[in-house]
């Protein structure tokens, strides 16, 4: 109950500050739109598929994982500002739950995300991109998991390094060969073997896979569910691991 | 109101290769009183604003025991938390809130349901004279009034205990005299104030006891006369027409004194009791004497013999 509380509260907080700039919302849309429109028509002929709408049902999921992915991750840079203007530690002299803290600003990120994923989708929508919405829930439930993943593991990383100039390096150190790992751009079915056989251990190409899914209306593909249950699991670690991060003593 | 027995902290810190354990505060006894305005004076490194955070919960002790406002530190930090407030050197708005938002935020995270924290919030405001930019956002705020929410912001549960780490630091003379009235205004509201600050002169103000900490530990505690009156007393100077010092030097023979060219002085136990003493003395003998004047041992002639060295070097 007073975890809900907390959460709600923190969550308001970090809402309000967010819509005061809504324009982040839209920055944060640009680059995948440009995607959209520049990247996207390559692909008929790349991928040797019949019709645009089949090769944007490619590729507008992965689209939407890598923001999910990325727009997580680099969350930890706002907490390094809150970090340095004293608002963490101000709210850790309170008994505000831990978790609270986490998760408002988590949820935030998941619902500017989710945001942004609609806009891109309204978007394809006009490039004859068809999808049932209940797989579309789907996928945006997926999204969510991503994002509400990759933000706690940015924040928790954030706490640890505290500075921008440790955690920018870090975050692209890691994004880009998680991105070229999982399909994102260009499906690994392209991919020879042993290619293939080291994105099998990167959760993200399950991730992708599994939107992909949703968006070829293939509900019942494993993928779905497979992908589905890994980004549950890893974002209940993350979330788990962030929290401590944020109880734990700070200097 | 707070007591403190043994509490410590050490740090590991890695230069190069070396790893080195850094003794931050070792074994700190603090008695502080209810109502009272406590002074925590040191050079900067000295540990206070380690042994501030280690009571504020914010940092886990090694060692030692701490009981604040009745709950116990070490066992019960969540009690501790709700019953004190502190307020840290650097800040804590944000620069994109109002002062009216983060002070009903900062409530409502202390349990305040929402419009009781409104109600608090606009007394608060009031308290402090910042109603007039309440509904500013903080980054157009100057260097007062930011400081003013940041203590509105700890008190705005109504604590037992306020921690207020440098309080005045990097405010022009006139926001520090406005932000010591503000201190003594939350202690006539009752609560227990517990500052630390590295300026004598504050503390020597400000404070009705201080201990000073040096080093990680504590090298003197008391009222901030007793800690004064303690190493010397005061000094009393008479300066007088050069034929008159030896008439002056036997007329106030009782007293401990040392001669010089064109005055004498005095070492007393209290000045103010002693001039007028001293002035009947010369009058009875007839010594005409040019001035008066009654020097008083400051701080930082105490820091200087608990620890060898003076505070304003260090």
């Amino acid at each position: 109950m007073k975890l809900l509380r907390d959460t709600s509260l923190i969550f308001q907080r970090q809402a309000q500050l967010l819509l005061r700039n809504p324009v982040w919302i839209l920055v944060g849309v640009f680059q995948p739109v440009m995607y959209l429109l520049l990247f996207a028509p390559l692909l008929k002929p790349a991928l040797g598929v019949d019709s645009t709408a089949e090769a944007y049902q490619i590729f507008v999921p992965g689209l939407l994982v890598l923001l999910a992915i990325f727009g997580g991750l680099f969350q930890g840079f706002g907490l390094i500002a809150e970090l340095r203007a004293g608002v963490i530690e101000r709210s850790r002299v309170t008994p505000v739950s831990r978790l609270a803290l986490l998760l408002g600003r988590s949820l935030r990120d998941v619902v500017s995300l989710i945001a942004q994923a609609v806009i891109i989708t309204l978007l394809a929508l006009l490039f004859d991109l068809r999808v049932f919405l209940g797989n579309l829930l789907l996928a945006y439930l997926m999204l969510a998991l991503i994002s509400l993943m990759t933000s706690a593991l940015s924040y928790g990383i954030a706490l640890v390094v505290k500075s921008e100039d440790a955690l920018a390096p870090l975050m692209n150190t890691v994004a880009q060969p998680v991105l070229l790992l999982s399909g994102i751009l260009l499906p690994l079915t392209f991919a020879p073997g042993w290619l293939q056989g080291i994105a099998d251990w990167n959760p993200f190409s399950w991730a992708v896979n599994g939107t992909r899914a949703l968006f070829r209306g293939d509900l019942g593909a494993p993928d779905v569910w497979q992908g589905l249950l890994i980004m549950a699991v890893l974002a209940f670690l993350a979330v788990g691991w962030a929290a401590r991060e944020f109880s734990r003593s700070v200097r | 109101m707070i007591e403190t027995r043994g509490l410590r902290k050490s740090f590991k810190s890695r230069q190069g290769r070396a790893k080195k354990t850094i003794e931050a505060v070792r074994g700190v006894d603090l008695d502080v009183s209810d109502g009272e305005i406590f002074g925590f004076l040191g050079p900067n490194g000295a540990g206070k604003t380690t042994t501030l955070r280690m009571l504020a919960t914010l940092i886990e002790p090694d060692g030692g025991t701490a009981t604040i406002a009745g709950a116990d530190l070490r066992t019960d930090p969540g009690e501790v938390r709700r019953r004190i407030g502190y307020v840290a050197q650097g800040g804590s708005t944000w620069d994109g809130s109002t002062a009216r938002e983060e002070l009903v935020l900062q409530a409502r995270l202390y349990g305040a349901a929402k419009s009781a924290a409104q109600a608090r919030t606009a007394e608060v405001l009031e308290a402090f004279q910042l109603a007039d930019y309440a509904d500013r956002k903080c980054s157009t705020y100057s260097g007062g009034q930011r400081r003013r929410v940041d203590i509105a912001l700890g008190i705005i549960h109504a604590p037992r205990v306020v921690f207020l780490d440098e309080p005045t630091t990097g405010l022009d003379p006139q926001s520090r005299a406005h932000m010591w009235d503000e201190v003594r205004r939350l202690r006539a509201e009752g609560m227990t104030v517990f500052i630390t600050t590295h300026y004598l002169d504050e503390a020597d103000a400000l404070c009705d006891r201080i201990s000073i900490m040096d080093n990680g530990e504590i090298v003197a505690s008391g009222t901030p006369a007793a800690l004064k009156r303690e190493i010397s007393g005061d000094v009393v100077r008479v300066d007088l027409p050069v034929a008159s010092v030896a008439a002056a030097a036997q007329a106030l023979s009782a007293y401990k004194l040392e001669t010089y060219e064109d005055n004498v002085r005095l070492y007393v136990e209290d000045g103010g009791v002693a001039i007028p003493q001293i002035l009947r003395a010369l009058d009875a003998a007839e010594v005409p004497l040019a001035g008066i004047q009654l020097h008083r041992p400051s701080l930082d002639d105490v820091f200087l013999t608990k620890t060898g060295r003076s505070l304003r070097e260090s």
